[in-house]
């Protein structure tokens, strides 16, 4: 029996299930922020990226939890919670890199937040 | 192995903090001669050895290195919590009769070399080299500050109780004559501090320095012949979650969990019972997580648990009583620093640092990015 679960990163047998028939799956690109960290120190010298910049592990709606880069909004509106959706960086011919984007402003997210809700 | 046989005999450490113009299995050899000389022994009496974080083929270079024939050995790689996971794996292997007297060993020469990144070193065919890298985090500092924020998040824990532990911390250290940093801080001078990965300010991240440290075990029946008052093994635990940060299931719960509640169960103590604490302390969170998950408070109270120096000298957990990795010494890994301060104290005659009456101690490492936990409770015999 196979299990149907979402399986990030991807690997050559599922964890769950240990089917070896994996298939990608095309999701919505929709997530929550589970936890980021606003990185003040450059990593090293050869990423070029600019700090600051901000970490995070979003939940996908459908399942599955991935590192990523919060972009496209003000960092001090980076929140735990907030919804957000992919956008890709293109980094070479064959790769592009999922970073996501917030889908509501801060205080928009906290005012329609009902308590208990996800 | 019945619980309470495994006995520590000997501890030893080189010297430690900045110790330019040696190499790791120079500073090794160090404390080894001290581990020796505590506990009354001769290396060839050493038949089991347990090392890693050298490069490759840690407890066999070591048995060359320090003229050791073991019929045993162990190069498990679990980072800073492979030494009370050793202390697991000695227990099975002299439990098995597969050798009789071990030795843990060991030596790291990072600050001198500064080969530190604060980047992090990845290696390139692993998962977190192509699904986190990428996105350049500081490994394993954001690891830990995503860890912290999300239990700011669940839990309302506030930055000011964080920066408690350095500061508690910082009062052992003052009263350890071989602590790193023994100047007094401030809980605002902690907050005032440079943000490194937010919400991880400087002096909540460990010191990178040099040093090593040695302990032998062997059985209380032959512990009872040799030098020191025999310190036993009690109890011992070992789980693992994840090794990768975006892997682990839940970040505001560890595999301490686990490890603390095998340790617990086979010592037949509690949290309650227990009278000094060497906690890892790779970072702040590190201590907040394991001092719930162990059980010394509930799950989301760590933050009150911490305050008012509550782990501090005279509070009534001590925890981290030479200084921890934040101010004692941190060569890459902590977790052999932990157990030999726990036997310190057991043993006693520590001065200023001494908890009095101190019978049961308890050393819990943490390895990765807070992905292998193994927790070791110890006791006067």
């Amino acid at each position: 029996m196979q299990c149907a679960r979402i399986v990030f990163y991807p690997r050559a047998r599922c964890p769950h299930c240990s089917a070896d028939a994996l298939s990608w799956a095309t999701v919505s690109g929709r997530g929550t922020i589970y936890s980021f960290t606003v990185v003040h120190r450059r990593a090293s010298t050869e990423t070029g990226q600019l700090v600051p910049y901000v970490v995070a592990l979003v939940d996908l709606a459908e399942g599955g939890r991935l590192m990523t880069n919060i972009v496209g909004c003000p960092i001090e509106e980076v929140a735990i919670g907030l919804p957000v959706r992919v956008t890709f960086k293109p980094v070479s011919d064959a790769v592009s890199l999922p970073l996501f984007v917030p889908t509501t402003s801060r205080a928009e997210a906290t005012a329609h937040a009902v308590p208990g809700s996800p | 192995m019945k619980p309470r046989t495994l006995t520590i005999v000997g501890v030893g450490e080189s010297e430690q903090g900045y110790v330019p113009g040696r190499s790791a299995l120079q500073l090794q050899s160090d404390a080894i001669a001290a581990a020796l000389a505590d506990a009354g022994l001769d290396r060839s009496e050493i038949d089991g050895l347990f090392c890693t974080g050298l490069p490759r083929y840690s407890a066999l270079l070591a048995a060359e290195y320090h003229g050791i024939s073991p019929s045993f050995i162990d190069s498990t790689d679990g980072g800073g919590a492979s030494f009370e996971l050793f202390v697991q794996h000695a227990a099975a292997a002299i439990a098995s009769g597969l050798c009789s007297v071990a030795l843990i060993v060991y030596g790291s020469t990072q600050r001198s070399l500064r080969s530190r990144q604060i980047g992090g070193a990845i290696a390139p065919q692993t998962p977190q080299a192509q699904f986190e890298a990428p996105y350049a985090p500081l490994l394993p500092i954001s690891a830990y500050a995503l860890a912290a924020q999300r239990h700011i998040f669940e839990f309302d824990t506030r930055p000011d109780q964080l920066a408690e532990i350095v500061v508690s911390t910082r009062r052992w250290a003052a009263l350890s004559p071989n602590a790193f940093l023994r100047d007094p801080i401030t809980v605002d001078e902690v907050l005032a501090a440079e943000i490194i990965s937010s919400p991880i300010h400087r002096p909540e991240i460990c010191l990178v320095t040099d040093g090593a440290g040695a302990i032998i075990l062997t059985t209380l029946e032959r512990a009872r012949s040799l030098r020191q008052s025999p310190v036993v093994v009690l109890g011992h635990g070992e789980a693992t979650s994840h090794l990768t940060i975006s892997q682990m299931p839940d970040l505001t719960r560890t595999a301490a969990i686990e490890s603390g509640r095998r340790a617990f169960a086979m010592a037949g103590v509690c949290p309650a019972d227990i009278d000094v604490a060497e906690i890892y302390d790779s970072f702040t969170i590190t201590v907040l997580l394991n001092l719930e998950d162990l059980g010394f408070c509930a799950k989301g109270e760590g933050g009150a648990f911490v305050e008012g120096g509550r782990t501090a000298p005279g509070g009534p957990l001590p925890v981290n009583t030479q200084g921890g990795g934040l101010a004692y010494t941190h060569p890459g890994m902590l977790g052999i620093f932990l157990l030999i301060e726990a036997t310190r104290q057991l043993r006693g005659g520590l001065g200023a640092r001494q908890v009095e009456d101190a019978e049961v101690a308890l050393a819990h490492g943490t390895g990765g990015v807070l992905s292998i936990h193994s927790t070791v409770i110890l006791a006067r015999a």
